[in-house]
Order: C-alpha cells, then structure tokens, then sequence
C-alpha cells in the first residue's frame, strides 16, 4: 500500500499552529483560574481550621514517637513471653472483638431488613404515591446524614449503655444508607418484566416479588455485604461512646497512653476487619458471577 | 386502569403439564434456598443471646426517647447561633483541607501502587499493603491519635481526615489507573515520548475526570464524618453536639442537627453539579 506523508504549506501551518495555542491558552488560563479559586478557598479554611504548619513541624516528632512507643519491644530471645505480654488481655479483647462484629451483624440485619421493605416504595418507577416516595426519601436522607455518632450518644442516654445502644445507631444509619442504595438499584432494573406482570392484573406486592425482586436480589446482598464490612469498623467506633464491644477499651488505651495495648487493638481490629473484607469479597463476587450467567 | 380478563385456555392442567419441569425444583434446590435465609436468622439468635440484649430496657427506653424528641420541639440555637455558624464553618474547612491534602497525597502515591506504573512489583505490594492499614483505622481514632500529637482543635480533624483518607483516594485512584487503555501510553513512547510524557498525555486525560469525580464524592462523606470527629476534641460542630446531649438540651441538638442537615445538603447540591459538569451524568464507581 502506498502512503504518503501529508504536507501542509507554510500560510497553513502558521493559522493552525495560532489556532492550537490559542485554545492550550484558554485551557491553561481555565486551569489557572481553578488554581485561584482553590487557594483563596484553602486560605479561608485554613483560617477557619486553625491550620498551624509551624506549630506541626515542631511537633512531629510527638507523632513519630508515637508510633515508636505503640509498637511493642519484642525480643528474639523471649519472643513467646513478649508476645503473652504485649496481648495481655487477650481473652478479653477477642471477646469484646466478637462483641463488635456482632453488634454491627444485627445493625446490618435490622437496618437492611427495614431498608428492603421501605425502598420498594421510593423508588420512581415502582412507587404507589409520589408523596409516599417523596417523604421516605427524605428519611432516608436523614437517617444517613445525621452522624451514627450522635444516634449512639442518644442511645446511650436513652437505652444505657451496652450494646443495644450501638446496635440501634448502627441499624438507623445502615437502613438510610442501604435504603438510598436499593432505591437506586430498583430505579435501574428492566422493566419488562414488571409490566408482565402487571399486565396480569397482579397486586403491588406481586409485582414486587415476581418483576422486580428477582433483579435485584444480587445486587441488594452484594451492598448489605458491603455494608457489613463499613459497620464492623464504625462499630469499633461507636462503642467510644459507651455503645458496646472493643471501643471501650481502645478508647481508654489511647486516653491513657496504654501505648502496647493501643497497637494491640488495632492491629486485631485491622486482621478481622482485613479477615472480613476477604470473605465477604469471596462471596460478593460468587453473587455477581452468578449473576452475569443468568 | 387496566381491566382484567379472564384466560380460558382449553384445559389449565394440560397446559400446565407441558411446562412441568419449570415449574419443578429439586429438594437440594429449596434446601439451599432456604440454608441462607436459616443461617442468617440464626446467626441472629446467637448474637442477641451473646451480647444479653436487655428487653426489659427497650420499653422504658423508647419511652425516654420520645421525650428526648419531645424536648427537640421547637429547636433553638440557645443563643449562641454564632458559636455554632463557626463550628459549622470548622467542619467545613476540616472536610475541605483533609480531603485537598489526602489528594495531593494519594495522588503520587497511588501510582506506585497501580499494576501498570508500579516500578516494582514488591513497592505495589507494600504500598498497598500500607493503604489498607491505613484505611482499616477510621478516622475517629486517627483523630484521637492526632489530638495527641497537635493538640485539641480543628488542626488535629484536618489531619486525621487527610490521613485516613489517604489510603482510601490512594486505593480508588490506583484502580483508576489500572483500568485505563494502554494504547494512548504506547503511542506516546512510539512516538519518542519519555515514560514521564507518556503518563502525562497517554495516562492523565483518562484518569483525571474519574479522580476528580472520586475527589468529589469523598469531600461529601468527608463533610458528613467531619461533623462527628469534634466528639473526641478534633474542633467542627460535633463537640457542640455531644456537649448538648450530655447536657441534655435537645432543642439544641435538633437545631445543630437541622443545620448539620441543611449545610450536607448544600454541599451535596453544589458538588453534584460540578460532578456532572467534569463527568457527565453517570455514577461514580
């Protein structure tokens, strides 16, 4: 095949060559312009946020230091007795552990639970009433926005402290957050087979469970797993307030500079939640493999 | 309204013994359809029985909550409307600053962490290794850790959330960058290019909406997390909040609340649009 190189005359070249420096120019003045805006902002927050680099780099060493003094002096010799000591309350701990995982299965549950009988209202394309759809919209909104923290601290004051108290924060925030998620994934679903079976003369409910459950049963078990995975860590969290499981614990370890024990916690909540992660990953994956078969 | 008609097929049973084995399901079929939902509930059983969840406590308890909501009625600022505008204020700067700094962070990071720019396979593991780490703490503790190290005040929340952060947008980003086309980079080093201006022009065009999309959508669950982290001294509007309910004033809490409610929808407004502006109306992945 012949080929041959396009030349282009000189008078051309010179209008496209304006032209391309013309339009880099507009684009680099554009990203200038972004750059601008982006410092006055970060002035104003850095105001706002009582930025204090000087203040930082004095004290990074505390930071440093820190991390030297949580991770635990472990010698070659007495390896086995450095480790007995360094988990000391091991025992305790991996109770408090399962404590968690536990208290973050049943807020899953019951928040996946409510979220899988309310989205089927809100969302638009199967939706009874607008007014209905409208007004759960904005509970899930604020189920999710007001701070499982703050639920927790209510809780806590409502119920006493324990795990029940954590169970409820992490239900509510996990019912606004799902509840959004499957909305959307009904608002995604085919929907030829809804029709089908309203064309039947079928009720809500039957158009639900034949239409539209079948759809998206994977995808609702792959964000509850997801989901599972979240609650496990924020509840290692909400129990700082007193909400039940191994918060508690690390929140009185890193209040009292306990440093060994402060590493130690963590490094049992990073393995189970790493632990988690995997195998709800393993399963997620199977649901969604399954799925692409069908 | 649709109107129903009856079908009148010749014989109903006929028809339904044509399609027989549709119909049909194996009894290892609906046993294992019926394993999960079983093992799910008695997974339940076992953890309500293990934690010793006290029923007694949910009557009086739902009791106290309504009053709780009752004394919500009607908010109030309790006359410092001031302290809380800057609180809130704080809070936005925290979600602001640690989501800015955990980018410029992450960014260069995320490329040693990426498949197909990693120099090393062993830096990728590491890298990635250290990402997840940092990703299993959440930022309430770093915000504990940091408050030790700065101090209390909204500088200890920047850090934390930039920290955590970090191995968050240094996980996401990389993903990016692995699922981008290697053509564009190959015809930038065929044509002469370093690897550097191959990056530069075969790598960041296809990236640079996805992560500025991710950017985004973080700063949104950033603003949402920045309201709690003032629980443990880290500065924002969530030392306010767990003040007033300790203290009980709850027309207080329902009025940060409101205005905790009013700004993350802001937010989520103005950030949506410029989402679809750089990407376009699709979902963030």
């Amino acid at each position: 095949m012949a080929s041959s190189i396009l030349s282009v005359s000189q008078a051309r070249l010179e209008v496209l060559l304006a032209d391309y420096r013309r339009e880099v120019g507009r684009r680099r003045r554009q990203s200038l312009l972004v750059l601008a805006i982006l410092a006055i902002l970060v002035a104003i927050a850095g105001r706002f946020g009582e930025v204090d680099l000087g203040y930082l780099v004095q004290h990074i060493s505390n930071f440093t230091s820190y991390f030297g003094r949580i991770i635990p002096k472990l010698t070659f010799a007495h390896f086995g007795a450095d480790v007995a000591d360094w988990y000391w309350n091991v025992a305790g701990w991996l109770k408090l552990l399962l404590d968690t995982v536990l208290i973050a299965y049943l807020g899953t549950l019951f928040g996946a639970g409510g979220a899988f009988l309310i989205a089927f209202f809100a969302a638009a394309n199967l939706a009874p009433s607008n007014v209905l759809r409208w007004s759960i919209k904005r509970i899930f909104e604020f189920c999710r926005t007001v701070p499982d923290l703050v639920f927790a601290l209510m809780f806590v004051s409502a119920f006493g402290l324990g795990p029940l108290a954590g169970i409820l924060a992490i239900a509510i925030h996990t019912f606004g957050t799902l509840g959004k998620l499957f909305t959307e994934a009904i608002e995604n679903i085919d929907m030829k087979p809804v029709e089908g079976v309203r064309s039947t003369g079928s009720r809500f409910i039957e158009m639900v469970r034949f239409g539209a459950l079948p759809q998206v049963t994977s995808s609702f078990a792959s964000y509850t797993l997801l989901r599972f995975e979240i609650n496990v860590r924020s509840g290692s969290v909400v129990g700082m307030v007193g909400a039940g499981g191994i918060g508690q614990d690390l929140f009185v370890a890193i209040r009292k500079f306990y440093y060994t024990d402060v590493s130690a916690i963590l490094l049992m909540i990073i393995v189970s939640v790493a632990i988690i992660d995997l195998v709800t990953e393993r399963i997620r994956h199977r649901l969604s493999g399954r799925d692409g078969s069908r | 309204m649709s109107t129903r008609r009856t079908m009148r097929p010749d014989d109903p049973s006929a028809v339904l013994d044509r399609h027989r084995d549709l119909f049909a399901v194996s009894p290892l079929g609906r046993a294992s359809a019926l394993a999960a939902p079983v093992g799910i509930a008695g997974f339940a059983v076992f953890a309500v029985w293990w934690l010793e969840i006290p029923f007694s406590q949910i009557g009086p308890g739902l009791a106290s909550l309504a009053k709780f909501v009752a004394l919500m009625f009607p908010p109030s600022s309790g006359g410092h409307l001031d302290l809380l505008v800057t609180a809130m204020g704080e809070t936005l700067a925290i979600a602001f600053l640690g989501t800015l700094i955990a980018t410029v962070v992450a960014f260069p990071i995320s490329f040693l962490a990426a498949g197909n720019t990693a120099p090393h396979p062993v830096i990728r593991f590491a890298i990635r290794r250290c990402l997840d780490t940092i990703r299993g703490i959440d930022a309430l503790i770093w915000a504990l850790v940091f408050v030790g190290v700065v101090g209390l005040g909204p500088f200890a929340g920047i850090l934390a959330i930039a920290v955590s952060d970090t191995g968050a947008l240094g996980k996401l980003f990389s993903e990016a960058i692995e699922s981008t086309e290697a053509r564009a980079r190959e015809s930038v080093l065929a044509s002469g290019g370093t690897s550097l201006l191959a990056v530069r022009f075969g790598l960041l065009p296809q990236v640079l909406p996805i992560i500025a999309g991710q950017i985004l959508y973080y700063f949104e669950s950033n603003v949402r997390s920045a309201t709690i982290i003032g629980i443990v001294g880290a500065g924002g509007i969530g030392l306010q909040l767990s003040e007033q309910i300790r203290t009980y004033d709850f027309d207080q809490v329902a009025f940060a609340v409101i205005m905790i409610l009013i700004t993350v929808a802001a937010i989520d407004w103005i950030s949506s649009k410029l989402r679809f502006a750089i990407i376009g109306r699709r979902a963030v992945v």
